[in-house]
């Protein structure tokens, strides 16, 4: 599965010595499954990172998502007391939008400074999300962003834990985030 | 406070500009900017440049950040340099290990132009 790399890269960054680990094995999540899953989380996240670090305001989208063709796609990596990923999506016009009010800078095409950006976003996305869950944020580490643009393409997980997929805008623009568990300590 | 010459160690090019700018912001008279993608590649520049403010990341490839401090210890290299953590790793945990490794200050992404010039510029003044 995709998510196997970025995910194994969270674990590693969560191999910090014995002390670690053996801390992490006394902590479970197993029971709160409700409390980590919680949307609210996502959307104080995406609502922190965006007023924050782009200085614009984020709103949640009840209608469909809009998408250029060429999309670019942000993976971050949760690895340790919970596996999975943080997932921002985006059209390549709304990419280049978001980095531009992060950066200052204009862009007219997915260089790598937009996908370093948006890396970036995904990044901070990740942290306040498991920033929220006392347990997660001690116990739980991030792969370095991976980014992935192209035409015409769908990510899949098979059997989640959980997942919360949320479709945010600003202006014109849609974006999505999706937070994927695929294993709960 | 004289010009200052700062060292970013990130592994996003972006979130060094952003910090630079910030940085800048706050009000501090940079001279030079040194810029790092990890923290091996901020321990050279560390033995060929004098710095007078460390700003790094914690998650990066090749040498994490908290690493970097361990090193910056170990090879005694930027003695009395304070050194400030810009994280998404939010713990208490990451904190303590940040601050028992060496690190004088902590700010977690996002973070405010406000916030850096909070936790930033008393540093600096009093190194």
């Amino acid at each position: 599965m995709w998510l196997n790399g970025v995910r194994a890269a969270a674990v590693a960054g969560r191999r910090g010595g014995a002390e670690e680990g053996e801390r992490s094995m006394a902590v479970s999540l197993r029971e709160s499954v409700q409390r980590v899953s919680d949307p609210r989380n996502l959307d104080a996240s995406v609502e922190e990172v965006f007023r924050l670090m782009l200085g614009i305001e984020c709103a949640g989208h009840t209608g469909p998502e809009v998408r250029d063709e060429e999309s670019v796609t942000a993976v971050v990596g949760f690895g340790g007391l919970l596996s999975g990923a943080c997932v921002l999506r985006s059209g390549a016009g709304t990419a280049m939008k978001m980095v531009a009010h992060m950066t200052g800078m204009e862009f007219s095409q997915v260089d790598d400074t937009v996908k370093d950006g948006l890396g970036e976003i995904c990044n901070m996305l990740a942290g306040a999300w498991k920033g929220k869950v006392p347990e997660l944020a001690a116990n739980c580490g991030l792969s370095i962003p991976a980014v992935i643009t192209g035409r015409d393409y769908n990510l899949h997980v098979q059997a989640p834990e959980f997942q919360v997929h949320h479709v945010y805008r600003f202006g014109e623009e849609t974006f999505g985030v999706t937070i994927v568990c695929d294993g709960l300590q | 406070m004289s010009e200052i010459r700062a060292l970013i160690v990130d592994d996003s090019s972006v979130m060094r500009k952003i910090v630079e700018r910030a940085l800048r912001q706050a009000g501090l008279d940079l001279e030079v900017v040194h810029e790092a993608g990890n923290g091996s590649e901020g321990l050279e520049l560390l033995r060929a440049q004098p710095i007078d403010l460390i700003l790094s990341d914690i998650n990066m490839p090749v040498m994490d950040g908290l690493e970097f401090l361990r090193q910056i210890r170990a090879q005694n290299l930027a003695s009395g340099v304070p050194v400030v953590m810009i994280t998404t790793e939010s713990s208490e945990e990451h904190v303590k290990q940040a601050i028992q490794a060496g690190a004088r200050g902590y700010i977690r992404k996002p973070f405010t132009a406000e916030q850096i010039k909070e936790r930033v510029l008393p540093l600096v003044r009093a190194a």
